[in-house]
């Protein structure tokens, strides 16, 4: 079956979440019965969400060396943060399951098919 | 290609490849197959002759021809389609046909009267680019070929080449499904799709390229699919509207062309010629839209056909009805065109003054390139007197216009207008 990702996106940078604040609370709710809405019909393959970019390091591998640099890799505004990876029939279903993780996150997420295996 | 062959080109090609797009489950090998058979067609029809049922021809052969890539490259395409191919809804999802079974691939390729408009709801998906979903409906549906949806959008082949490519390839990757949408999604898919069966029917009223004013094919086609829409949703009152516009316009095709082809003006039209058929079907369906009382775009052009169709002769035409509604239109399709065809009824209303006062007050930019807008404008200035500009005008009309029906009544009227001023 097709894989897809869904990744979440933010306009711009983000801080690590204050877990304590009650809109965290009810954004992390609102995911994770979405999740189980994934598990249980089967399509979850993977999930989480991610620390901000500004935690992230670049790595190369350049003719047997590897050096690392301050990330994050794309210079952009937005940011993602965080995806799924999840198992559908064709791409109205992925849109489908998309439209709910873009409720549950309350904000605007990208569907890309995987390559195939 | 011959005559006859472009016929049937005209008339099977979108109806093939959406059979074959079932079968293979891929476009490229369905456009590729039936591209197979019209190359075969080209080849034999002159010496053999056109065969009785040339559309049956072209299928059964496109078909045997993509039995022959199955069978001779069965493990290559198995891999292909398993992979890529688009899913229909009545097939178990990784059923493929075999190539060695010709019974099983009979029932597979046989026409299913829904296949175009599985891929209708393919060509107009959301996730593609309302200009792509154009380019792809009037490429696979509508068997037109880059140039003329390039003249016909006002780009550039180029354009339309690479929004086609990239359209086919996102549905591929993306694996698309090629079926038509559930109950629940059917109403915003249907918006897309209406729009675009307009576009392939006002392609077919002033073809953009061939010697004939109209392309019957095209919009005998457009107005096919529009039927087939308000069948599966006779409570969409726009679908019927758009059936109903297209109706109505169809009815004046025959007065529209003159004994040798050229154009003739809405006012100087014969009325007797209209299909009152057609008018009667039209109107109906407008009547029935009304009762309904939900506006929209397609219904209200419809109510502006009807209002002319209702006119026995042109001067018996309510003009200030047709202006409130194309002022209704205005407001909920605030564009140039809208405002074009707005003006010209401004100034049927008021004269030919307060009809330039209205396309003064245009953007006129994104109408440059669009030959009604230079052709309007002549007219209005030749009834205003304003001789030069309107000859000037005429010019850029015939420089723009791609079909000789049009070109040689763009280009009478300049002449007679050049004549008058001695």
């Amino acid at each position: 079956m097709p894989q897809y990702m869904i990744s979440v996106w933010h306009d711009g940078p983000y801080d690590d979440l204050d877990v304590s604040s009650p809109e965290v609370q009810r954004l992390f709710s609102q995911v994770s019965a979405f999740n189980a809405s994934l598990e249980q019909a089967g399509a979850w393959v993977f999930g989480t969400g991610l620390r901000p970019a500004s935690s992230a390091t670049v790595v190369r591998a350049t003719g047997g060396d590897v050096s690392m640099t301050d990330g994050p890799y794309a210079e952009t505004k937005e940011q993602m943060g965080g995806f799924w990876v999840i198992l559908a029939a064709d791409l109205d279903a992925a849109l489908e399951w998309a439209g709910k993780a873009a409720a549950a996150c309350e904000g605007p997420v990208e569907v890309r098919p995987t390559e195939d295996a | 290609m011959p005559d006859a062959l472009t016929e049937v080109f005209r008339r099977e090609a979108g109806r093939c490849t959406a059979t074959l797009i079932r079968v293979l489950g891929d476009i490229d090998l369905a456009e590729d197959a039936v591209a197979e058979a019209f190359a075969i067609a080209a080849e034999q029809w002159p010496t053999r002759g056109v065969p009785p049922n040339p559309g049956g021809w072209i299928t059964t052969t496109a078909r045997n021809r993509a039995i022959d890539r199955l069978r001779r490259e069965s493990s290559r395409t198995d891999r292909y389609l398993a992979s890529h191919r688009l899913q229909a809804d009545d097939m178990a999802p990784d059923h493929l046909p075999d190539p060695d079974d010709s019974g099983s691939l009979d029932e597979l390729v046989e026409v299913v009267a829904d296949d175009q408009l599985r891929l209708m709801f393919l060509c107009c998906h959301p996730a593609l680019a309302p200009d792509a979903q154009v380019a792809l409906t009037l490429r696979l549906l509508g068997g037109l070929d880059t140039p003329e949806i390039a003249r016909g959008f006002l780009v550039s082949e180029a354009t339309v080449a690479q929004r086609i490519v990239r359209a086919k390839r996102k549905l591929r990757d993306n694996h698309a499904p090629y079926r038509v949408p559930a109950a629940a999604e059917l109403p915003d898919r249907l918006h897309t799709v209406l729009a675009i069966v307009y576009l392939i029917y006002t392609e077919g009223h002033t073809a953009t390229s061939g010697d004939g004013l109209t392309r019957v094919d095209l919009s005998r086609e457009a107005i096919r699919l529009g039927r087939v829409l308000t069948e599966l949703m006779p409570d969409e009152p726009e679908a019927v509207g758009l059936l109903a516009l297209m109706l109505l316009t169809e009815a004046r095709r025959l007065a529209r062309t003159d004994v040798d082809g050229s154009m003739i003006r809405l006012a100087d039209q014969d009325r007797t010629r209209w299909d009152r058929t057609l008018i009667a079907e039209g109107h109906a369906l407008v009547r029935a839209c009304l009762r309904r009382d939900q506006p929209g775009p397609f219904q209200i052009q419809a109510a502006i056909a009807a209002v002319h169709a209702d006119a026995v002769t042109a001067d018996d035409t309510d003009w200030s009805q047709i202006v409130t509604l194309y002022d209704q239109l205005y407001a909920r399709r605030p564009n140039p065109v809208v405002a074009l065809n707005r003006a010209v009824a401004v100034a049927e209303l008021h004269g030919p003054d307060a009809g330039l006062a209205a396309l003064t007050a245009l953007d006129v930019l994104p109408l440059e390139g669009y030959q009604p807008y230079h052709a309007a404008r002549a007219d209005l200035l030749a009834r205003a007197g304003r001789r030069e500009a309107a000859v000037a005008a005429y010019d850029r009309a015939v420089e723009l216009s791609g079909n000789p029906a049009e070109r040689r009544f763009l280009e009478q009227q300049r002449a007679t207008l050049a004549g008058d001023r001695r």
